[in-house]
């Protein structure tokens, strides 16, 4: 080891004011007991990222790659195995009792369900102005008065304070859901899957909300989603999952130009454009075999099993996630050769 | 309520056909009908669906019963929900050739595990005794795919095929779909919310909106040229992962239509940003505007000098 230590995708240089970092996240789930004693499913294992204030990060990658999990771990809905989560200074994975609800207050989220993220018994009223009361700031007038200035701000008519999810379409719901995560003023929102259950024309209305939120109150998000294109355009910069580790992070525009990973280039290749011209000539890398499990993953690189380019040492040698220029982090071992 | 009200169209032998649209347009109801496989209490109410000569709607239960399992298979979005998970995946695709009679069981038998390698499903020998639960979901997807082509159908319908599925897996099912459709010179429908899955894989695109079919045409003239202000901004609603600079997106205001209370004129008129008088009181007729595409609308795209700068207001 050096005595400068180099950068990681934790301490990426070119961030110049991160509000949240990531380092070394591990979050295992027991899975009862195998029949070699008990197994782990090594959900998110050694992950290391930073988000940049008023910055967009989109997670993405394929289901079962822990990528819920890790937003789940960041905002404290589910504990670390180890690792850390700095947001500002406090390290979310240690800070408990008072501390712990004055940054929960500035950390919210989105749910992909807007339907089972609300509860059906509830007003919209009373289900936006709920953290209102949780954390106790504001009651009363003073909390309705919140509540239907949140709801304008989301698009809702804030007359509908007395009605139930059920009467709402799943944009709307979604929309509420948005309006509950905004009462409290956050900072840093993570958004799971936000418009994956919500029409073509419906999507576009819902991130375009999110965009404008973004500027009219500086928040800083983090964007899970499966689906590359919502991502792509929402993002600054982007993270890509696969199998419990980040194989790739960077500024969204350069990853689209120039992918490092090869499982980057994949999934690139793989997504269909809306333009009968470029599909004619498209040819997506296909992948052999079949993602493998996260109980028992594979040594060495873990997507070596399906790597188009993959040599011995990917078997043997796991592939650190590394600066590879400027911004821009991969874990592998032939960075840009595919 | 009329779920699917004066659809139209016709799909060749070897030709691919989209039928898009968003949640409730008609789209799988549209498909169903073909096969007469409607839910209770729904019902055709009038039209006809000709198969070559014959007259789906009229068939006798016999003869329907024959039709879908000799001449048309279908593909639906969860291959779990339509597999038996008590049995093995090889007897399901056996059982598939055998109760259509079209095979003796010996050569249903013998059949089996070459239909799992023409579907590309790897060690196919070793993985006829798996059962569904054993399967990825792109395998259970591919599974399905052979019983339904086990019978060599010439019509295919598959019903949002992909949806389920992760991106890297899609890309191979459709490629998959693409080759069957080549090798069994079958035709095919595709029915599906994704524009881009439509350019990638369709000749012929049908565009449905409440129940209706708003545009139709060669896959290339209603991308590129699209004339129904409903296809236009949905090609424009949705983000591509190519996208070189940050537009913003064009959105589609409000929301489809209740089937139980549709608005009077043109149907899309109530979220339409070009609309114009006549829009509110008349419905427009499916027209022809270019030779093959046919557009239902009063004002056609074309006819809008800048729709970009129009439609962000």
């Amino acid at each position: 080891m050096s005595a400068q230590a180099a950068p990681t995708a934790a301490t990426d240089p070119t961030l110049k004011s991160p509000i949240l970092r990531v380092e070394d996240l591990v979050k295992y789930f027991p899975t009862g007991s195998g029949l070699f004693g008990r197994s782990v499913v090594h959900a998110v294992d050694g992950v290391s990222l930073a988000i940049q204030a008023g910055e967009t990060l989109g997670l993405v990658g394929e289901s079962g790659c822990g990528k819920s999990t890790l937003g789940r771990v960041v905002v404290r809905l589910l504990p670390a195995t180890s690792g850390h989560v700095y947001f500002k200074d406090t390290d979310l994975t240690k800070v408990r009792g008072e501390k712990l609800r004055r940054t929960r207050q500035e950390i919210q989220m989105i749910f992909q369900d807007p339907y089972a993220s609300l509860n059906p018994r509830m007003t919209v009223g009373d289900i936006v102005a709920e953290p209102l009361r949780n954390f106790g700031v504001a009651r009363g007038r003073k909390a309705e008065q919140k509540v239907q200035e949140v709801m304008r701000v989301v698009g809702l008519n804030p007359n509908f304070v007395n009605r139930y999810p059920h009467e709402f379409s799943g944009g709307q719901r979604q929309r509420i859901g948005i309006a509950r995560a905004l009462v409290l003023n956050p900072t840093f929102i993570v958004a799971d899957e936000p418009v994956s259950a919500l029409d073509v024309s419906i999507q576009a209305q819902i991130v375009n909300l999110m965009e404008d939120l973004q500027e009219k109150f500086q928040l800083t998000f983090l964007f899970i989603a499966h689906d590359l294109s919502v991502v792509r355009h929402i993002s600054d910069r982007i993270a890509v999952m696969y199998l419990g580790k980040i194989v790739e992070i960077g500024p969204s525009a350069s990853i689209r130009d120039r992918p490092l990973h090869p499982y980057t280039k994949v999934l690139e290749s793989s997504v269909p454009v809306p333009d009968p011209d470029i599909e004619a000539t498209r040819k997506p890398i296909l992948l052999k075999g079949e993602i493998p499990s996260p109980v028992n993953p594979p040594s060495g690189c873990r997507f070596h099993t399906r790597c188009p380019i993959a040599q011995q040492i990917c078997t043997d040698v796991e592939p650190p996630l590394e600066m590879k220029e400027s911004g821009r982090f991969a874990a592998c071992h032939f960075a840009g050769q595919l | 309520m009329n779920a699917v009200d004066g659809v139209s169209f016709e799909v060749d032998r070897g030709e691919i056909v989209g039928i898009v649209g968003e949640s409730g347009s008609g789209k799988t109801m549209t498909a169903l009908s073909l096969l007469r496989l409607i839910p209770e209490p729904g019902k055709i109410t009038s039209g006809r669906i000709l198969y070559g000569e014959k007259d789906v709607a009229q068939m006798t239960d016999e003869e329907i019963r024959e039709f879908r399992g000799n001449e048309i298979a279908m593909i639906f979005q969860d291959p779990m929900t339509s597999l038996n998970p008590v049995l093995r995946i090889g007897f399901q695709v056996e059982e598939a050739m055998i109760a259509h009679q079209r095979f003796t069981n010996k050569q249903a038998k013998e059949r089996v595990v070459p239909m799992l390698q023409r579907v590309r499903i790897p060690a196919a020998k070793d993985r006829v005794r798996d059962y569904p639960h054993q399967f990825s979901g792109g395998m259970r997807q591919r599974a399905m795919i052979a019983m339904g082509v086990s019978n060599e159908p010439s019509l295919l319908i598959a019903d949002e095929p992909t949806t389920a599925l992760d991106v890297t897996v899609q890309a191979s099912i459709i490629e998959l779909i693409r080759d069957l459709s080549r090798e069994l010179r079958a035709a095919v429908i595709l029915i599906t919310h994704n524009m881009a899955l439509v350019a990638s894989l369709c000749n012929r695109v049908i565009v449905m909106y409440a129940g209706r079919v708003v545009e139709e045409g060669p896959t290339r003239a209603i991308f590129k040229n699209p004339q129904h202000p409903y296809t236009w901004s949905l090609l424009r609603s949705m983000p591509r992962v190519d996208e070189k600079e940050k537009e913003r997106l064009i959105s589609i205001k409000g929301l489809p239509p209740d089937l139980g209370k549709m608005p009077p004129g043109c149907k899309f008129h109530p979220r339409c940003k070009f609309r114009v008088d006549r829009c509110f009181t008349e419905e427009p007729p499916l027209a022809e505007v270019d030779p093959g595409q046919q557009a239902r609308c009063w004002v056609l795209m074309k006819n809008i000098p800048d729709p970009e700068a129009q439609a962000k207001t």
